[in-house]
């Protein structure tokens, strides 16, 4: 595990990082067909190039159905691309997965119910041979990150669904990835609590220094969060346009940038790409794509 | 006062944002010893119904179209339930060297409970590795799942003579194939059958998504076995152990009739049914003692469940 080395926070340009380093990720014509037993096969992504530079936050925004968790679970290596190839830092997905260069977190939280909130945040240390004590003190402090300080020895069935995620994402940090792979982490979340995590997002990227792909259907989520946020769109998947978000750096985000002139500029962006050209294509986009929140 | 007190502990515990388990108990003094309540409610109104039907039942019991469908209510089909309990603690026999009956029953039912445990221990680790193989390797579930129905719907009568005439011939070194053996071994043929579905079933139990987790954790097979589908099976495991152990008991007492096997409980319960005729209370001791027997291997699977209690968290809440 390499600690991403730690930028200024004027340091970091809006939008793009330039491409000096090694992108963060590096996605190149990419396929996936799911093979049907019978007729043809599903086309989930369908040449899909995209590259996410270090330190980068990229949202994946559509409506259900267009290969966004697939795409996820691609660069995660948890699905293999029936074609093209896939990079996180210069090393093939496999590889990179079999070094644990990043971290992951879903839409349920996916903790162990029989481990407490620190067990569950060691348990990517403890298999890869951390000892006892630097692995008390990892996780004591990201528990201190993710503010749940009181609940170190709780349950998972004692938290609430923002708690649970909460130490997903500490869990996804543990082992200090310079990326991280997020599918709708706050998607089961109730609005109040997943403005509040976004906040908190915001505030733990701008600490970490690190890159993250985050896979979203909410379209403020994905432009208050996100450097780039791309939009896909369903059957076959592939990116419609990728639009950049001049918000400012991770660390001046706060809860008044939902106010801010420049969030709804790219908001009504986003949803005008989303909504876009397909003012007629039945009853699955009646007007715009209904599968996209607007919330 | 007390009162008090426990209504302030989940409204402290709420506004923090903790979802509290707690539920206030309906019996409210005691919600821990209502089942044993219950349970001891439930023996005595089984004593009360004996009791009732001698008394008011037909000496010649109830017969309709010329079958019985209830027994006779004289003192040899249905002794009163004071008479087996004052037989306990009378000599077994007239003999002079005769020990207490109870002492005769306890003696027997630890040894029955010694070869039942013996083959509970030989089942659980059969059927554990059945499971574990199954689980690993696609083609072995498909291979060894039915034999494994199959084996059980052979009868334990079957096998019994078979397992001592092949054990018999057993014998290299100091090791010979004792009688017990087989008996633990026909015990252990009923107990594993629970044990190797139960687990087969817990260590599929995972969500996929806790799959993808250690897989993206690299976590070989052993790792994610260890981590994940042996604590992620807990909650299979201790219902189908508990089944193992009942039937442990009951292979045991049955191969012990079936082999010939001395000393055992079921042994007891040939001997002392013949002296059902004049002696209407001794049948009862065996039985007696090998229901306690069960509930002595059933006690002991929940003493496994209070130390695997961490385990079961997931059936509350996910």
């Amino acid at each position: 595990m390499t600690q991403p080395t730690r930028r200024t926070a004027d340091a970091v340009p809006d939008g793009p990082v330039p491409a000096v380093d090694v992108p963060a990720v590096n996605v190149r014509s990419v396929s996936r067909i799911f093979t049907a037993r019978k007729g043809p096969g599903i086309t989930a992504l369908d040449d899909v190039s995209l590259t996410v530079a270090p330190g980068e936050f990229v949202s994946l925004i559509g409506p259900s159905g267009c290969g966004k968790s697939t795409l996820l679970r691609l660069v995660a290596d948890l699905d293999v691309p029936t074609s093209g190839s896939i990079e996180v830092f210069g090393k093939p997905a496999r590889q990179a997965r079999i070094d644990q260069s990043y971290g992951i977190a879903f839409q349920q939280a996916g903790l162990l119910p029989w481990r407490t909130v620190a067990g569950n945040i060691e348990l990517p240390l403890e298999l890869h041979g951390v000892g006892k004590v630097a692995r008390r003190a990892r996780a004591a402090e990201l528990i201190e990150l993710v503010g749940l300080s009181d609940f170190a020895t709780h349950y998972p069935d004692q938290l609430s669904g923002g708690m649970q995620q909460r130490v997903a994402i500490a869990r996804s940090l543990a082992e200090s990835p310079s990326l991280l792979l997020m599918d709708e982490p706050f998607g089961a979340l109730d609005e109040m609590t997943r403005e509040r995590m976004q906040n908190e997002l915001v505030r733990i990227c701008a600490e970490t220094q690190a890159a993250v792909v985050f896979v979203t259907h909410s379209i403020p989520e994905a432009v208050f969060l996100s450097n780039r946020v791309v939009v896909m769109s369903p059957r076959p998947g592939c990116i419609r346009s990728i639009v950049s978000v001049g918000l400012g750096d991770m660390a001046g985000r706060g809860e008044d940038l939902r106010e801010d002139a420049g969030f709804f500029r790219s908001l009504s962006e986003v949803r005008e790409l989303l909504h876009g050209d397909t003012p007629s294509t039945g009853p699955a986009a009646p007007t715009g794509a209904r599968g996209v929140e607007t919330r | 006062m007390l009162t008090s007190s426990e209504q302030a502990a989940p409204l402290t515990r709420g506004a923090l944002g903790v979802a509290t388990a707690h539920q206030p108990g309906r019996s409210g003094v005691y919600p821990r010893l209502r089942p044993g309540l219950f349970g001891l409610a439930g023996l005595a109104l089984l004593a009360l119904v004996w009791e009732l039907y001698k008394t008011l039942g037909p000496a010649d019991g109830v017969i309709l179209n010329g079958v019985t469908v209830l027994p006779r209510t004289t003192d040899l089909a249905m002794p009163h339930l004071a008479v087996m309990f004052e037989r306990l603690f009378e000599p077994v026999t007239g003999a002079a060297s005769a020990l207490p009956l109870w002492l005769a029953v306890l003696q027997g039912s630890l040894f029955t409970l010694g070869i039942a445990a013996v083959g509970w221990l030989v089942g659980v680790t059969v059927g554990l590795g059945l499971a574990l193989l199954m689980q690993r390797f696609r083609l072995a579930e498909s291979a060894i799942l039915p034999w494994i129905i199959l084996s059980q719907t052979v009868p334990l009568i079957a096998i019994a003579p078979l397992v001592r005439r092949w054990g018999a011939q057993i014998q290299f070194g100091e090791f010979t194939w004792a009688s017990w053996m087989s008996v633990a071994l026909i015990a252990s043929y009923l107990a594993f059958f629970p044990v190797s579905i139960g687990a087969l079933r817990g260590l599929g139990s995972p969500d996929a998504n806790h799959v993808d987790l250690m897989h993206c954790y690299a976590a070989g097979w052993w790792k994610t076995l260890w981590r994940l589908r042996l604590p992620a099976s807990v909650g299979y495991l201790l219902p189908a152990l508990r089944l193992a152990a009942v039937s442990a008991v009951i292979g045991s007492v049955v191969a012990e009739v079936s082999i010939g096997l001395r000393g055992g409980i079921g042994r007891l319960i040939v001997e002392y049914a013949g002296a059902a005729g004049g002696d209407p209370g001794k049948p009862w001791a065996p039985i007696f003692g090998s229901i306690m027997v069960g509930l002595v291997a059933a006690g002991f699977m929940g003493v496994i469940g209070l130390f695997l209690r961490r385990f079961r968290r997931g059936e509350v809440a996910a």
